[in-house]
């Protein structure tokens, strides 16, 4: 067996330095990353990439930040399997592997100039937060803005001080709410679903995107559809597990569909009809 | 030259010829019902009867295991992407696998293209081999329309007795014919005998099923919530056989494999499979597959309506051997009766 050492394959990563690392929750922490040489990574809000550490693996993680913060890139990583454990003994200085981006992102020339209705479950707020701060970048290019963050608890709330900043703001109408609350909690408390009947849309003009489990899903968009949102106006990211990327290893497939290559975020009106999807 | 023969009395220094182009891989008896494609250096130790081999040539396309990249943890994060290749002649592949091989093309070559299946692809040379009998009870290349020659190969062999008719399909096959003097130009007698064959099968090799091919996947969408995925499902054991002996069946898994001096390794891919209950999980813990049913039914879909959608093409061959190693008994052909009986798309 002979070996050809080729350059691309769509294997090969690119490296990039960490450098500054945040503790979210107990679980979670915001890696701000640079890639090594200068090279810009040039995504969308919406898009992933594929985190590289050779002798462990890779493990698709959604790009956090906004492409409008040029010069580094920001992962949101929940400790949960090999990799990401991996990831979270990794400091400032230390240097990953990616590859990427990948999918199609947030329709975002077809969200210029309609009002928007943002809704994040638990640590679908991660890739959310990545168009949040596009919008907030380019604020002038939307209508009227709102924000709904479900939370299963207090503590796991992630980027608290961002959050904080989000509700002061007067040209974002933000919620929050957690299914438990803790005696601190001031907040709202119950599911995300509960806010949307009291928020106060014009429902033609509203595009829905919404990042979070496919339970939310269901609930989320039988709220909005009751709200006369149209379902040709409604957005979401599907979650599933993309190992190569590149729309063949299958394990992201739905249906006809790679949730890699096609995806991960759809119109409503596309996976409707598959079932499984949502 | 586009159609020749070559006397059966000549195969013995043809197969040592074709070395030139590589290791001769062809399939080989293990034992009565079973076959292997192996190398071989002996053309008397090729089976030319045979029914399918217990795994198809996607070993040599696509292997259990795969090299995608070489790293050294001296060198911190870097990635060498590799593609491991060999110079192989697959001879004797019947119809139905060579139909396998086109679908695994049209799936890597689909952007962005998979280079290490297409470089691979490029050192295999693929002589085929016409079915003239039925194989077994498990095929149904009869419903799939797979039991003639369509293309993917470089030579094409059909055996009339005391000759082999051959189709030249590329330009290498020509190569290969100019290059071995044993070879003579089809004559009308020739063409006589090969229809004469090709009118003999076309009775035998009918519809297993008695289904339209081009409704098939329609029926499938309709039969998405049919009741006999329930049964199969019952009935699966999750053993993950089928996929592995598809000719189609291509998911795989990407890891890493680190070397035993703890410094270098390897990144590398193996073949994965829909069946297990894993591999639609993702990191919250939700299975989008949890249920055999599910698995079952996605697997069927993955062969007789998405690709359809998708490439234009069925991803069933008709080999049948899903049905021949089903620890389950779970039989291809049943299952689309079944499922056609349900949806109504049974021919009376």
């Amino acid at each position: 067996m002979e070996k050809i050492r080729i350059s691309h394959t769509g294997y090969e990563v690119r490296e990039a330095r960490i450098l500054r690392v945040t503790r979210l929750t107990e679980s979670d922490k915001l890696f701000e990353l640079a890639l090594v040489g200068g090279e810009i990574l040039d995504f969308e809000p919406g898009q992933f990439v594929e985190v590289s550490l050779v002798g462990i693996g890779e493990a698709p993680i959604s790009l956090s930040s906004s492409p409008t913060q040029r010069k580094s890139f920001e992962l949101c990583v929940r400790a949960v399997g090999r990799l990401t454990h991996a990831l979270h003994r990794l400091e400032p200085g230390d240097v990953v592997g990616i590859r990427g981006p990948f999918g199609v992102g947030f329709p975002i020339t077809k969200l210029i100039g309609h009002d928007l209705l943002l809704v994040a479950g638990g640590i679908g707020l991660a890739p959310l937060r990545s168009l949040i701060k596009y919008i907030l970048d380019n604020r002038r290019d939307f209508g009227r803005v709102h924000v709904l963050f479900g939370c299963r608890d207090p503590q796991n709330l992630l980027f608290q001080d961002e959050i904080e900043e989000w509700q002061r703001r007067m040209d974002v109408g933000f919620q929050c709410t957690v299914d438990r609350a803790d005696p601190d909690w001031k907040g709202n408390v119950g599911l995300v679903t509960s806010l949307i009947p009291g928020i106060d849309i014009n429902p033609e003009e509203t595009f829905a995107v919404m990042v979070g489990p496919p339970v939310m899903y269901r609930f989320v968009i039988a709220e909005l559809l009751k709200k006369g949102i149209p379902e040709s106006q409604i957005v979401l990211s599907l979650e599933r597990h993309m190992k190569c990327g590149l729309g063949k290893c299958g394990h992201c497939q739905i249906h006809d569909i790679y949730c890699c290559q096609d995806g991960p975020v759809f119109f409503y009106e596309r996976i409707k009809n598959l079932k499984g999807a949502i | 030259m586009e159609y020749a023969v070559l006397p059966k009395s000549a195969l013995g220094s043809f197969v040592d010829a074709l070395r030139q182009y590589g290791k001769v891989i062809a399939p080989v008896a293990k034992s009565e019902r079973h076959f292997a494609f192996e190398e071989v250096t002996d053309a008397r130790d090729i089976a030319l009867k045979y029914i399918p081999t217990i795994l198809p040539p996607k070993k040599y396309f696509m292997p259990q295991y795969e090299t995608l990249a070489e790293y050294d943890i001296r060198e911190g994060q870097k990635l060498y992407p590799v593609v491991e290749v060999e110079h192989i002649v697959l001879f004797g592949v019947h119809t139905c696998d060579l139909a396998g091989i086109q679908c695994l093309d049209v799936v890597f070559s689909d952007r962005p293209k998979d280079l290490n299946y297409l470089v691979r692809r490029g050192y295999v040379t693929i002589i085929g081999l016409e079915c003239n009998e039925y194989c077994d009870q498990y095929a149904s290349c009869g419903l799939m329309g797979t039991f003639l020659p369509q293309g993917g190969y470089d030579l094409f062999f059909t055996d009339l007795g005391d000759y082999f008719f051959v189709h030249v399909g590329t330009q290498r096959g020509e190569d290969i014919v100019a290059n071995f003097s044993l070879f003579q130009r089809a004559e009308s007698r020739h063409f006589w005998d090969l229809q004469l064959l090709r009118a003999k099968k076309a009775e035998i090799f009918r519809p297993e099923v008695p289904v339209d091919r081009f409704l098939l996947p329609r029926m499938f969408q309709e039969g998405f919530e049919a009741k006999v995925w329930e049964d199969v499902g019952n009935r699966c054991l999750s053993c993950a056989n089928c996929t592995n002996v598809c000719p189609t069946c291509y998911c795989f898994d990407v890891k890493d494999v680190m070397n035993l001096d703890l410094r270098t390794g390897k990144r590398i891919r193996v073949w994965d499979s829909c069946q297990n209950e894993p591999f639609a999980k993702i990191a919250s813990g939700e299975s989008f597959r949890a249920e055999r049913s599910d698995r079952k039914r996605h697997r069927f879909n993955r062969k007789f309506s998405y690709p359809v959608k998708r490439y234009n093409r069925f991803f069933c061959t008709g080999c049948g051997r899903c049905s021949r190693v089903c620890m389950a008994k779970i039989d291809l052909k049943e299952t689309i009766a079944q499922l056609a009986r349900e949806t109504g798309y049974l021919k009376v």
